[in-house]
Parts: C-alpha cells; structure tokens; sequence
C-alpha cells in the first residue's frame, strides 16, 4: 500500500482541482478533458471553425510544461523517438475522433462519472472492452516497435510549442479564435487553468498516471498500483461535485453529454483499443509529451488533426446525440486500429524482431 | 541467463517481455530497459513473483537482473 501513496494522492489532487476548475468557471465534468480541450485548441488556432468550442486551454499547456519542468528537474527527460511515428499520429486521430463521438477523454469519462452522468458509465463498459481487444494484441506480440534516442533539441520543441502557444494567449493575439458561447466560453480565468495544469502535469509525471494503464494492468498482470489512481480520482471528485451541489444522477440533461448509449459505447471502445495500442491515455501521451518522447508529441498533432477533421466533418457528437457522420466514422475508426492492429502484431508476421534474446 | 532487450518500448510491452521470459525460464533472467517507468514497472510486476532483484548499470541503460 506504501508505494501506492504517491497515485492515491495524485488522484485525489486531481479530483479535487477538476471540480475547483469547475468552479473557476470551466464546463460542468470538464475541470479536465484532454479530447475536449485539444477539440478547443484546434478551434482556437482555426483548424475548425465549431463557433462554440474554440478556446486555448491553458490546463493543456500547463500539463505539458508541468511535466517538462518536473522531468528535466528529477533528470527523466530524454528525447526519444522514431517509434512508428505516422502510425501513432493516424491512433490520435482515431482516438480523439471516439473521444468526441463520446463527448470526452477517459479522464473526463472519470469526471463525468463522479458528477452522477451515467452515460458516462455506458462509456466505461465501452473503455473496458475496448482496452480488452487491445490487450488480445499485445498478448500476440504485437508491437510499434522501439524508439531511439534523439537530440535533445527534438524533445524541447513541444514544450516551447506549448510556451510560444501560451504567449499568444495572454499577449492577446487577435488572430486566435474565441467562444462567445457554447462550452468554448466556459472556462477557469487563463492563470488558474494553467497552474492547475502545471500542478497535475509534475504529479502525473512522477507517478506515471494513466488511465487506460489502470484497467489493462489489472487485467494483464493484476496490477493494481494505476487503477488506484483511477479510482482515488473518481472518489475525490465524487465527494467535491456532492460537496459543491453539481453532483446528477441520471441520464437525462447531463452537461455536455448524450444519451445514445450504443455511440457511448462504440466511441469509448475505439478510445480504450487505440489508447492500449499506443501505451496510454491521451493524458499520459500529453506528459510523455512533456518529457520528450516525440512520437508522443506526434500522436497529440494526431488528435489535434482528428479533433479539426471531427468538427469540419461533422463527425463530434452534439448534446442531441451522435451524428450519422459520426456513426460511420466510429466504424472506419474500429476497422483502422484493426487494421493497425493485426499489421504490427508478431503472430500475423514473419518478422521477428522484438525483444529476442541475445545472451 | 534470459537477457531481454525491453529498451525503447512502450508501455505495458517491458513487463510482458518479462512475464513471457520467467514462464520459459523462471530460475533467473535480465531485462534491459532504458527509463525509469520501466525499470519500476518491470521491478514492481517481478517482486510480486517473487523475484529477489539485482541492478546494473550499462551506460545510459539499467539491466535489470531477478533471481528466484
């Protein structure tokens, strides 16, 4: 129990700072939303043109820097890529594309769930058979195979992408694009949204939260030390949106959700499969970011991509439900990380090269 | 010994090459990984086997040895 401390308290801090942000003035269930917030961002810079979900997140920004910070202090940034890198790029994409058919990222189904949304527990069951057809892959060796050590100048980039974004942000630049209405409009003042990224971005760095982790090494190795912070973090918003008065319990009417649970469902399947497949939640690649794993960075500029072509296309769900866009793009999502499932797995290769013994 | 190359690999692919490793050979083997994430969770996954460990530094990298 010693060294499940660390995670218990980072989920209860996240918790915490999710309902807090809420009320700072973000969406309800939104404190954080890795998916959500990505979508905003591309609307932001106008990569879409969503009138309503347009807004640069600074909780993203400050996740991302949070754990550069915190990785180049406790001497754990290395840049590192060349892992697959269009494959994990076309796996954001998917992902995010699921995440917006669901309305959220696993993080905010967490969220959604301690607000008393039980749609959003259609989406963990969704989540959990997803993560379980992406364990079937990793038990039949598949694999993106290895990343390589890079220049270190590789691995600042993002952060400074991230910082340069930042800037434009609070120098109040005339080009980026803003929510008059709409959940874009509803957010936490600029500096309290990025300090609470900051915060949960050194946490996750060091404890390694990760969402998807939790459930798939439960069911792997029945390893419990992820899944305490899942669930640390599910308790602790619990007990604050009680607290607070935003706790729900229905499936009606629940903020910035639908109530089709079959899209529910499939949607958070294509996140729980594509996130097993690229070693973790849209949260953890944010903070591999961080610490200069590259092809990290390159699965975000992913789900940025999937987050532009999801609004352009009329693919994301509305709170009326999912779209029939939507519908069949959670179809061509599943039969892509098929694809990309069955095509790097060892047992449907004559190659082998992962992992062999040379002693 | 078992010596497993886990450098480079994403998560959870380190602690599986270590569970397919002991099954084959359960007295001892070594894993090399090249991050602390995976040291950890190589080390965490072999201690609750049972594994009494021994580490040792190759440059950048950490072999991780386990013994029954």
């Amino acid at each position: 129990m010693k060294e499940k401390r660390g995670i218990i308290l980072t989920g209860a801090i996240i918790g915490i700072i999710a309902v807090l942000l809420v009320k700072f003035g973000n969406p309800k269930n939104m404190g954080f939303c890795i998916a959500c917030f990505i979508r905003d961002i591309a609307g932001g810079i106008g990569l879409h043109s969503a009138p309503i979900v347009q807004y640069i997140r600074p909780e993203v920004i400050g996740l991302v820097l949070g754990s550069f910070l915190i990785s180049v202090t406790g001497k754990e940034f290395k840049t590192k890529g060349g892992s697959s890198p269009f494959t994990r790029f076309i796996l954001g994409m998917a992902v995010m594309i699921g995440a917006l058919v669901f309305l959220g990222c696993p993080l905010r189904m967490i969220l959604r769930i301690a607000g008393g949304d039980l749609n959003a527990i259609v989406g963990l069951a969704g989540f959990v058979v997803g993560i379980f057809i992406g364990i079937q892959f990793l038990n039949k060796g598949f694999s993106l195979r290895r990343n390589y050590s890079l220049s270190s100048f590789e691995g600042y980039l993002f952060p400074i992408a991230n910082l340069g974004l930042f800037i434009l942000l609070v120098a109040g630049f005339s080009m980026l694009k803003f929510s008059t209405e709409g959940p874009g409009s509803m957010h936490a003042p600029i500096w309290i949204s990025l300090i609470a990224g900051l915060i949960v971005g050194a946490l996750a760095q060091r404890t390694r939260m990760c969402t998807v982790g939790g459930i798939r090494d439960m069911i792997m190795f029945k390893d419990s030390y992820l899944i305490f912070g899942f669930l640390s973090i599910l308790v602790v918003a619990l007990i604050g949106n009680i607290a607070l008065g935003y706790f729900n319990l229905g499936f009606a009417e629940q903020p910035v959700a639908h109530t089709d649970g079959l899209w529910n469902f499939l949607g958070m399947v294509v996140v729980g499969w594509g996130s097993v497949l690229l070693g973790g939640c849209p949260l953890r690649q944010l903070i591999l970011a961080g610490e200069g794993n590259t092809d990290s960075a390159i699965t975000v500029m992913g789900s940025l991509v999937g987050a532009a072509i999801a609004h352009n296309f009329g693919l994301a769900s509305s709170t009326a439900g999912a779209s029939p866009n939507g519908k069949v793009a959670v179809f061509v999502c599943l039969a892509v990380v098929l694809a990309i499932s069955i095509a790097n797995c060892e047992a449907f290769s004559s190659k082998r090269s992962l992992g062999k013994a040379n002693s | 010994m078992e010596r497993i190359d886990a450098r480079g690999v994403s998560c959870p692919q380190p602690v599986l090459m270590a569970k397919n490793a002991v099954e084959k050979s359960p007295q001892e083997i070594g894993i090399l990984v090249d991050n602390n994430t995976a040291k950890n969770n190589v080390s965490r996954f072999l201690t609750n086997k049972g594994y009494k460990l021994e580490y040792r530094n190759e440059g950048e990298d950490t072999l991780i040895i386990a013994r029954k």
